[in-house]
């Protein structure tokens, strides 16, 4: 299965990673050589499989609703990039 | 006081000194201080070195041994991999991404460690976000096995197994999403545990493939993983993939008794290109076990094993590329700011912040959830998922422990494997299937080849870290691998 770089430039894209064309090709080649090594799990009959998810068989953990302490506000901005008054501060979402 | 270095202690060594007044943890911190000045040049295990921290945790560690009040771990001086949040102390993820990233609150392993009155003296290289098998992908610089100093130390968690064997620090703590203690402790020459998924709290473990990933301890002997176990494992509301049942005294399993233990070598994890000096040393391994009265069976098959590199590298990329969506550049972490629209600041963000494979593996994970490829890769790869660990529940029934080399090879040049990243992946085909499955699984050493450390990995049923502990405890005291030294002067 050989990725085109259409398709590299497609998943990149999905991703929000920026990509050279330099990169573009070298990921191209790259992923292909992965997803052979994938092709070895064709050929294994899964069809009465239940899929695995998590090794251990827990599901759906619950707590009470109740309120507790939490972060304080200098220590959840405390890395962020750009702030201003007690907001992160981010470009323009939407367009004009 | 024996003539033995302070620095090469094991750390229940170093307590019985600390406890019987002999020494204080500010003269043994200021000793592990030294060696890390003096060997780190060569080795550069640590991203952040943390004197200051050490030094006030160690005069407070001294306060409490004075008191009567300490426990095995008071006054040890340690290291914590660097994907493991320490407040107020940089945590990287050896990523461009985190350089400066001050953490506002402890993972629950650091406090738990903290508690027990540790000290921390820094924190240590890794492979950038925990992908990688040779702490070269770190986005700093690559750490050098003191074994051979041409050499990688395995990773992702490389950088605490090289101070380990370097003798930069006593115990370490770190985190195997797919080998990522065991490898770098099998190619170091020391004891890495991966603990059953679920039996040590993830809260504060920056995540890389959540449904794979543990912390856990990395030591000189498996009595120190065992103290190690005791202090870190346990239920932690604030994971709740944490497994809610009591834990045992991991010491009271050091018994040097295998008699009527049954050992299964399954013959899948004897692959091709394997080093024949590390299937000697296994061959011997097993000789010895038998010779110890565990009954070795070597007809046994787990047909899966050559599947799980495939089902890793779709499983662990996939919740890896959900994983890192976080780092838009927003919150927290690098940010490029010099660009026209929010979009390409996030695209700029990570084309920057990120190294190559972990572009690589994000970019592997989004493809095989992606529509139309879902089903063909991530769901298959479920469904293997639960085929694999069929067959070791299957094994389990007949085994109390599998034995199997942890890495096919010694450790390899820097630059060996850098180029084509199927064959780095292979580093790893024998320490994927425990992860895949969930169980514990311990690297031991077991010998050398050509002058470089060979590991043996024991494998058990989930919550069974006991059976480990005393099958490792039994082999580490018939042979004493673990009291060898690196040379570095």
């Amino acid at each position: 299965m050989k990725l085109s770089k259409e398709e590299v430039t497609h998943i990149a894209s999905l991703c929000r990673v920026g990509m050279t064309d330099a990169d573009i090709e070298k990921y191209s080649n790259q992923l292909s050589n992965i997803l052979e090594q994938f092709e070895v799990l064709k050929s294994v009959n899964t069809d009465n499989v239940q899929p695995t998810a998590h090794s251990i068989p827990l599901n759906n953990v619950w707590r009470e609703d109740v309120a507790r302490p939490s972060l304080r506000e200098d220590e959840v901005l405390a890395n962020a990039p750009d702030k201003e008054e007690g907001f992160i501060k981010v470009k323009q979402v939407l367009e004009d | 006081m024996p003539e033995q270095e302070l620095f090469n202690l094991s750390a229940h060594e170093a307590s019985d000194l600390l406890k019987q007044r002999k020494v204080s943890s500010v003269e043994l911190t200021k000793k592990l201080l030294e060696r890390i000045k003096k060997t780190e040049p060569k080795v550069k295990a640590y991203v952040t070195v943390t004197e200051d921290v050490a030094l006030a945790q160690a005069a407070e560690a001294d306060k409490r041994i004075a008191g009567g009040n300490a426990g095995p771990l008071t006054g040890v001086p340690m290291l914590i991999k660097d994907n493991i949040s320490t407040k107020g102390v940089r945590t990287t993820c050896s990523a461009r991404m985190l350089e400066n990233f001050m953490p506002v609150y402890d993972a629950t392993v650091t406090k738990k460690l903290a508690d027990a009155g540790a000290v921390l003296l820094g924190k240590g290289n890794m492979d950038e976000f925990a992908m990688g098998s040779s702490t070269e992908n770190s986005a700093f610089f690559p750490t050098h096995n003191p074994w051979d100093l041409s050499r990688v130390p395995g990773g992702s968690s490389g950088g605490p197994a090289a101070a380990m064997a370097a003798s930069e620090c006593l115990f370490a703590l770190g985190s195997d999403t797919g080998g990522s203690i065991r490898q770098p402790a099998s190619l170091c020459g020391i004891v890495g545990l991966k603990p059953t998924y679920g039996r040590v709290s993830r809260f504060g473990l920056v995540a890389f493939a959540s449904s794979l990933d543990q912390i856990g301890p990395m030591t000189r002997d498996v009595t120190d993983n065992a103290l190690v176990m005791n202090a870190i494992a346990g239920y932690d509301a604030a994971d709740s993939t944490s497994v809610n049942l009591p834990v045992p005294d991991y010491t009271k399993a050091l018994r040097a008794d295998v008699k009527g233990m049954r050992i299964g070598v399954p013959k899948e994890y004897f692959v091709k290109g394997m080093d024949d000096g590390v299937s000697d040393v296994i061959e011997r391994a097993i000789a010895k076990f038998t010779e110890q009265g565990a009954i070795v069976d070597r007809n046994v098959s787990l047909p899966s094993t050559s599947l799980a590199l495939a089902v890793y590298y779709i499983i662990a990329p996939s919740e890896a590329s959900a994983n890192l969506a976080r780092y838009d550049g927003v919150k927290y972490g690098f940010s490029a700011h010099d660009t026209a629209t929010m979009w390409e600041a996030m695209e700029k963000t990570r084309q920057f912040g990120f190294g190559p494979e972990v572009k690589r593996r994000i970019m592997l994970g989004a493809y095989a959830l992606s529509a139309g490829y879902y089903d063909a890769y991530y769901l298959k790869a479920q469904k293997i998922r639960t085929i694999i660990s069929q067959e070791f529940a299957e094994a389990f029934k007949k085994y109390d422990v599998l034995l199997s080399p942890t890495s096919p090879t010694t450790a390899f040049k820097l630059g060996e494997k850098t180029a084509d990243p199927v064959q780095m992946y292979l580093s790893d085909v024998c320490t994927l299937p425990v992860n895949i499955a969930g169980i514990p699984g311990i690297s031991i050493p077991a010998g050398f080849y050509d002058g470089l450390p060979v590991g043996l990995q024991l494998m058990a049923k989930p919550f069974d870290e006991e059976t480990l502990f005393r099958a490792a405890y039994t082999y580490e005291q018939a042979n004493g691998w673990h009291k060898l030294r690196a040379n570095l002067g």
